[in-house]
């Protein structure tokens, strides 16, 4: 019961979601806010400020590296989170059906 | 615990495939200026030889980083790149600006060398905790750490 009343309630969402999936620019559209604000700056001046000669690494690295900061301390997380979940050697108090198996 | 795979033959193999494999690793990192790569692909690369080695070799054998030294490098990872950031902004620049860090270059080198630097850090976090995660899930049951 409960599952079919979530349904409904997520069918309306859906519909909004599909609505403004209408309005997104076309693939590979040049005229689409993606392509005319930083990408023709960063197209135009990456060489020549950052010696790049891709400049690919020049956003990851240099425009972005505040995001590519933060994926390293996302993948630094999983390793911390691991570590603490997996491999304490003190696993504390025994599971109670440990001695009955 | 001993390892299943190790044999004299693969023990061989691995001899000849490492030091490849970590100078492929660096080629990517360097490389990766100009072509695809960078500092996430040379980690993985560093990673994948490391446990190639803990793989061949098993537990009793491990010489090359202990999970120790692995979460070691996981914590310099991070801090070389942040380091970095930091020292930017104490000669003046905005956090990760290593623009204008005092290096007698042209701006646009001295930008192309402190990418380098925080992809090295990249590398060295990505390699340390991929290598942290393996020993973890392997060797869960020892104390690993």
């Amino acid at each position: 019961m409960i599952e079919r009343v979530g349904l409904l309630l997520l069918a309306p969402g859906f519909v909004v979601l599909l609505q403004a999936a209408a309005d997104l620019p076309r693939v590979g559209d040049g005229a689409s806010a993606t392509f005319t604000h930083v990408a023709a700056h960063y197209i135009d001046h990456a060489h020549e400020q950052t010696g790049a000669p891709n400049f690919v690494t020049a956003v990851l690295a240099d425009y972005r590296g505040f995001d590519t900061f933060g994926e390293l301390i996302v993948i630094f997380t999983a390793g911390v989170g691991c570590l603490l979940i997996l491999g304490t050697k003190d696993d504390g108090p025994p599971p109670p059906d440990e001695g009955k198996a | 615990m001993k390892s299943r795979f190790g044999s004299p033959l693969l023990d061989a193999a691995i001899r000849l495939l490492v030091p490849f494999m970590w100078l492929f690793a660096t080629y990517v990192l360097i490389h990766g200026h100009d072509s695809p790569g960078g500092g996430f692909q040379a980690g993985v690369i560093l990673a994948a030889s490391i446990i190639l080695l803990r793989l061949v070799r098993g537990r009793d054998r491990v010489s090359a980083l202990t999970s120790h030294d692995a979460l070691m490098l996981a914590c310099i990872g991070p801090l070389l790149y942040g380091g970095i950031g930091f020292a930017s902004l104490l000669f003046g620049g905005n956090f990760l600006d290593y623009g204008v860090l005092p290096l007698p270059m042209e701006p646009a080198e001295v930008r192309v060398i402190g990418t380098l630097g925080i992809e090295a850090g990249v590398m060295v976090g990505v390699a340390g905790v991929l290598v942290l995660i393996f020993d973890i899930l392997a060797w869960v049951d020892n104390d690993t750490v």
